[in-house]
């Protein structure tokens, strides 16, 4: 008896220093809204986390194909009651989660993709995809020859509409007669609808298609048929070899680092983040061989430009689709016109309802 | 350029129609014995998912398609369990079978997505592929395609001239006098419902294997509901099930291919066309012909008879 009572004593003993041995790690937790896979939103996130995981004393873990809701509420609130130190939730759809979950664990700081609420531990963060989209609009611009770009969207709302908008104004810089069609899809991943969707683009004689989904099957479509396309979230290339021109990626890594070191030195500041270019958190992959190589330094160099903060992409002279003029030359939009842009600028065929 | 559009419609309505008319023939069957199963959805993910995983790992499309069959049948053979031997109540079943499908295609399936299988690709048909207009909306689609051509047909023959079909459709019309002349209620009703999942299962892995080559979770995205809604637009015959599932796939195609077009009229209202057109269909069926095709004793469990 007695010596089971010293073994439970050593054991308790044991575990309570594992235990404090787990705490010192700082622990970083990330909600997915879709599962990891090999490519798209959730797989752009991970790479980030897998950079975080090489810092050293830090820890990772994550929770993939969490619907948004009650079941995110609950994650996230699993993720603060085991001691995570930061949770980054990746959907827009856990804005609120976060915020009623941050509101009760005030020692944990959240940071919250794509939203627009703070707190006093909970900050928001996004990238300006549309200066990566205005680069491969150039390149899709310098590629077509029907003057026909197409473009399977999910849901009319002012982060796609910006990325059209700057996409279409990266295809007039270099072909100003091409116009770009819109057909929406009503869904962030629906394989055979996004197919189907490219395909009815293939047919009214498109031969650059790119995406606003989640799911390769634009990709896929384009590569059957025979044309170019231009991908999304991270390098395509492998889902349509010959039909990959470049994409439009994310690249979370230096972000995610950048805040664990902000929130274990204390600097950390809850606001909104709102990176480029500049900061590397969106770029274009590597562009394909057949860009002729006087469009890949012509994009490079724009890329320079953006980065370096002398070219502003929504800048005037602009035009909406009925021709109305929005901006003067001398003129452009500001940050919050950006977050709420819901009218397609001159050059897209297509309705923004 | 009109004559192209039409005719590229027309073949996107042939392939978009292709797994709800797999999945709507294989209600019919399951239909016409008597049992009601509310689960086609469900069974559309688990053939979806079982055909891709199949088709991966073996890689035979072939032997996915199959696959996704056997898989479909086996989920559906729970509603037979159901049913048949507890007699359960068949919407129950159904609905908790829809429920159980996603789930368990969503978890199975999770490590599957983004990876890539060996499909199904278009081919034209040798000589038939060269009839005007009818070869190019209908003979150059992929294999699959040509096969549900031939089921119907076949099972309009099986349902009408052959013994077994004559007597699963007893089973389903009248089952006391089935029994009275020997014909065992349960186990052409057991046919029913696995030849039904069966084709449901093919309609699943149709949409993994030839209308992309993907999976993901929530594929069908709906359109086993339809499947089931599509039977009663057909009066529970597999001719009228082919009209109606081109119908809904090119209805489908076509507000697409109107947004491509450029027209003004706002996405939403064009999203809705499909379904809206489901139940108007559906309300002018009842209308005109008010039950009359539907299987007297369907959803009516009966007592097994050994």
């Amino acid at each position: 008896m007695k010596k089971l009572a010293v073994c439970l004593v050593s054991l308790m003993i044991l575990s309570a220093g594992l235990a404090m041995a787990a705490s010192q790690d700082f622990q970083v937790g990330f909600v997915y809204v879709s599962p990891v896979g090999n490519a798209g939103w959730s797989w752009a996130h991970d790479q980030g986390r897998l950079a975080v995981a090489k810092m050293p004393g830090v820890k990772t873990a994550y929770v993939e194909a969490v619907a948004e809701g009650q079941d995110a509420e609950r994650v996230i609130l699993n993720m603060a009651r085991k001691g995570y130190n930061l949770i980054f939730t990746t959907s827009y759809g856990y804005m609120d989660p976060t915020l009623k979950v941050a509101r009760k664990f005030p020692h944990t700081v959240f940071m919250h993709c794509s939203g627009f609420k703070t707190a006093k531990n909970m900050g928001n963060y996004f990238g300006r995809m549309y200066q990566a989209r205005y680069l491969t609009g150039m390149v899709a611009g310098a590629m077509t020859k029907s003057r026909i770009i197409g473009y399977v969207a999910a849901f009319p709302i002012p982060e796609v509409i910006r990325g059209i908008n700057a996409f279409t104004l990266g295809v007039q810089r270099m072909n100003p007669a091409a116009q770009v069609r819109v057909v929406w899809t009503k869904t962030w991943y629906d394989p055979a609808t996004e197919k189907e969707a490219a395909k009815s683009l293939l047919d009214v004689g498109a031969d650059v298609l790119t995406q606003h989904q989640d799911s390769p099957a634009v990709q896929e479509a384009a590569q059957e048929k025979g044309v170019y396309s231009i991908g999304y979230n991270s390098d395509m290339s492998k889902f349509a070899p010959q039909a990959h021109l470049v994409a439009a990626v994310w690249h979370w890594g230096p972000f995610y680092r950048e805040m664990v070191t902000q929130v274990r030195r204390g600097t950390w500041k809850p606001k909104a983040y709102w990176y480029g270019l500049k900061k590397g958190i969106v770029d274009i992959s590597p562009m394909a061989k057949t860009v002729p190589a006087a469009v890949q330094q012509k994009v490079m160099a724009v890329r320079q430009a953006i980065s370096d903060g002398k070219l502003k992409i929504f800048a005037g002279p602009l035009s909406d689709q009925a021709g109305k003029v929005r901006l003067t030359a001398g003129q452009a939009l500001t940050d919050k016109q950006l977050l709420g842009m819901t009218w397609f600028v001159k050059g897209v065929v297509g309705s923004t309802q | 350029m009109t004559e192209n559009f039409a005719i590229s419609l027309l073949a996107a309505a042939v392939q978009s129609g292709t797994p709800i008319l797999y999945a709507t023939l294989g209600e019919i069957l399951c239909e016409k014995s008597g049992v009601l199963n509310l689960g086609v959805e469900g069974i559309m993910m688990i053939g979806a998912l079982a055909g891709f995983m199949a088709a991966a790992s073996t890689g035979s499309p072939l032997l996915g398609f199959l696959a996704g069959g056997a898989c479909g049948a086996l989920l559906a053979a729970v509603h037979g369990w159901v049913c048949l031997s507890f007699r359960g109540n068949q919407v129950v079943s159904g609905l908790a079978l829809t429920i159980l499908g996603s789930g368990l295609a969503d978890y199975l399936g999770t490590p599957f997505v983004g990876r890539q299988a060996p499909g199904f690709d278009p081919f034209a048909l040798p000589l038939l592929s060269r009839v005007p207009l009818l070869g190019d909306i209908f003979f150059n689609q992929d294999l699959l395609v040509y096969i549900s051509y031939l089921i119907v047909p076949l099972m309009w023959i099986f349902l009408r001239n052959t013994r077994w079909g004559l007597s699963l459709r007893c089973a389903g019309e009248n089952p006391d006098a089935a029994v009275a002349n020997g014909i065992s209620v349960t186990a052409y009703r057991w046919m029913g419902t696995l030849g039904g999942g069966f084709l449901g299962g093919l309609g699943g892995a149709y949409l993994s294997l030839a209308y992309t080559h993907l999976w993901s979770n929530g594929l069908s995205a709906g359109r086993g509901w339809i499947a089931v809604a599509l039977v009663i637009f057909a009066f529970w015959r597999p001719e009228r099930a082919l009209m109606g599932a081109y119908l809904f796939g090119g209805v489908m195609a076509f507000q697409l291919r109107l947004q491509a077009a450029g027209t003004s009229i706002p996405s939403s209202i064009l999203l809705m066309l499909p379904y809206a057109l489901t139940i108007f269909v559906i309300v002018l069926a009842s209308w005109r012909r008010p039950q009359s095709a539907m299987p007297t004793s369907l959803g009516v469990n009966v007592e097994p008879t050994e």
